[in-house]
């Protein structure tokens, strides 16, 4: 794993590896595999999670990420943290004494839990994220069948939220320029009546938008993205993280179950 | 921004200009490109935007829409490919009246460059934009990336295929607007107000692509320099109607005129001064 920072376009990280070769919807369906193989795992099953971990790190590796853009990203998964921490606090059941607070046995195993299942899966996601392109993460969206209109919006958002957040930071910079109200409330007030504005003018672009459209002979499809489907050797790869981390869901199961 | 173009001979074979090359019309005695007869329209809320405007462009002619904002411009452009529906008179397209039974054909062939590159630009990257007519036509696999390619290429853009239209300068928006209208192989090309936004680098460029094309040009425009530049007629149009209609330097000499229109020349710009655009190479500093 390099230590140094690779170049980043988005949240995309521009190196080439087994994982960002894989075609996106192989990598999405991995990816919520192994969440749900996750998911399932019984709270408590400490062992079981830490090889899950490992997995999943060990892919992220394979994909050559930086690890301190990989920690750093992992930050998203703080609110989750929280209420974690809060878990052990507010659970009923026997109480275990640590330091000077008392605390719930049954929260401390349940808190514990939801924090390394959700850092697996943010650690996934954020795999994800960084080996896929959000293009490729459309076009494999639509192989797996997502409908068309959903495709279509998310393409449009991915295209105009940079325009519109311009176009934001253009009516604040003016905003504040002649003095208007910055984190207060008559600033909240400026940014709600700005966004009105905002929302009409993004109404009208829209309407321009589909007459460029119109124009070059858009009858209600979108022309695919997609470039051909993956072969069934990159779906055995990628499937290789979600059949791993069942494996060792499995044998977790049968060591612990006869008992 | 790079200024790598193609120094026009790569672009001039792109657009198939000559009207007379589909159904096999011949060249002598074909229809004009367009033939707009006393087109009227009003807006639901009532404004008159047109009225009783008639203008005829052949093939490969070059033509400014000269006139001060408000004047109707954008809403002539808009009827020239169908996307607003005469209130009266009638839009033809070489041998075709623009209805919906023709539009398919009619927006191949007249294609629309819209005044912001945002609207026109709506795909996740250059290459699936400029793909989008052409798909739109049916076309797939190589001969739809053999489009692209060439479209690209005659704006000078084709090393940037991948990028996001987000990332790119306004003026290479610009030009991949020019490609993405450019894929369709249209006989005649619209555009509305081209050289607005764009510095002078960005508009010398962007004359020098157009001048390269073989379609007919319509352009909308207040910048009058580019017009001389670009178009040897020019059309007036003011408060959705055709005031003058006449070679561009006439017109642009002609005080009264341009003052009655609100048309100004910019400070110190004699358009007797240059030659006019009889020859579309004709080109300016």
């Amino acid at each position: 794993m390099p230590g140094h920072d690779a170049p980043t376009d988005g949240l995309l990280v521009v190196v080439d590896s087994p994982v960002h070769r894989l075609p996106a919807q192989t990598k999405v369906v991995a990816v919520v595999a192994v969440v749900a193989v996750v998911v399932l795992t019984p709270r408590g099953a400490w062992w079981v999670l830490a090889a899950q971990g490992a997995l999943v790190a060990l892919t992220a590796t394979v994909a050559r990420l930086p690890v301190r853009l990989v920690l750093r990203r992992l930050l998203v998964e703080a609110p989750f943290v929280v209420f974690a921490v809060l878990m052990p606090f507010v659970a009923e059941g026997p109480r275990v004494q640590v330091g000077p607070f008392s605390l719930s046995h049954a929260g401390l195993i349940g808190g514990g839990t939801v924090l390394v299942k959700a850092t697996i899966g943010v650690l996934a996601a954020v795999v994800l994220a960084a080996t896929t392109g959000p293009r490729e993460l459309l076009a494999g969206l639509e192989r797996l069948r997502l409908p068309a209109v959903l495709v279509a919006i998310l393409s449009f958002m991915l295209r105009y939220v940079g325009v519109i957040a311009d176009e934001l930071h253009r009516v604040r910079v003016a905003r504040e320029a002649r003095g208007g109200g910055q984190g207060d409330r008559a600033g909240l007030a400026a940014v709600a009546g700005g966004v009105g504005t905002r929302f009409v003018r993004t109404y009208e672009r829209g309407e321009r938008v589909q007459q460029a459209m119109l124009a070059r002979g858009y009858t209600g499809r979108m022309p695919a993205l997609g470039r051909g489907g993956a072969t069934t050797a990159q779906w055995a790869l990628a499937l290789v993280l979600p059949t791993a981390a069942l494996m060792v869901l499995l044998v977790g199961l049968a060591m612990t179950v006869p008992r | 921004m790079p200024s790598d173009l193609p120094g026009g001979s790569p672009g001039a074979a792109v657009p198939n200009g000559a009207a007379g090359d589909r159904g096999g019309a011949p060249d002598v005695g074909s229809p004009p490109a367009l033939d707009v007869r006393a087109l009227g329209f009003a807006y639901p809320d009532g404004r008159t935007a047109l009225r009783d405007v008639s203008l005829r462009v052949e093939p490969g002619e070059r033509v400014a829409l000269l006139g001060p904002n408000g004047a109707g411009k954008t809403t002539l452009a808009l009827h020239l490919d169908g996307i607003l529906t005469p209130a009266h008179g009638e839009v033809r397209v070489g041998e075709l009246t623009v209805e919906r039974s023709t539009l398919a054909e009619v927006r191949r062939r007249v294609q629309l460059v819209f005044q912001d590159p945002d609207d026109q630009l709506f795909s996740p990257t250059v290459r699936d934009d400029v793909a989008f007519g052409p798909a739109n036509l049916g076309l797939r696999g190589a001969e739809l990336a053999e489009r692209v390619l060439e479209a690209l290429d005659a704006v000078g853009m084709a090393e940037h295929a991948d990028r996001v239209p987000y990332h790119l300068s306004f003026g290479q928006r610009r030009r991949v607007a020019i490609a993405t209208v450019l894929a369709m192989r249209p006989d005649v090309l619209v555009l509305d107000e081209p050289t607005s936004n764009l510095d002078p680098a960005g508009r010398r460029e962007l004359g020098e692509i157009l001048d390269s094309l073989g379609a007919a040009l319509v352009i909308a425009t207040h910048d009058l320099p580019f017009a001389l530049q670009l178009c040897p007629r020019s059309v007036v149009l003011d408060d959705g109607a055709v005031v003058a209609d006449g070679p561009t330097a006439d017109l642009l000499a002609d005080a009264d005129l341009m003052s009655a229109h609100r048309l100004e020349l910019p400070y110190g710009f004699d358009p007797r001064s240059v030659p006019p655009a009889r020859d579309p190479r004709v080109g300016r500093p």
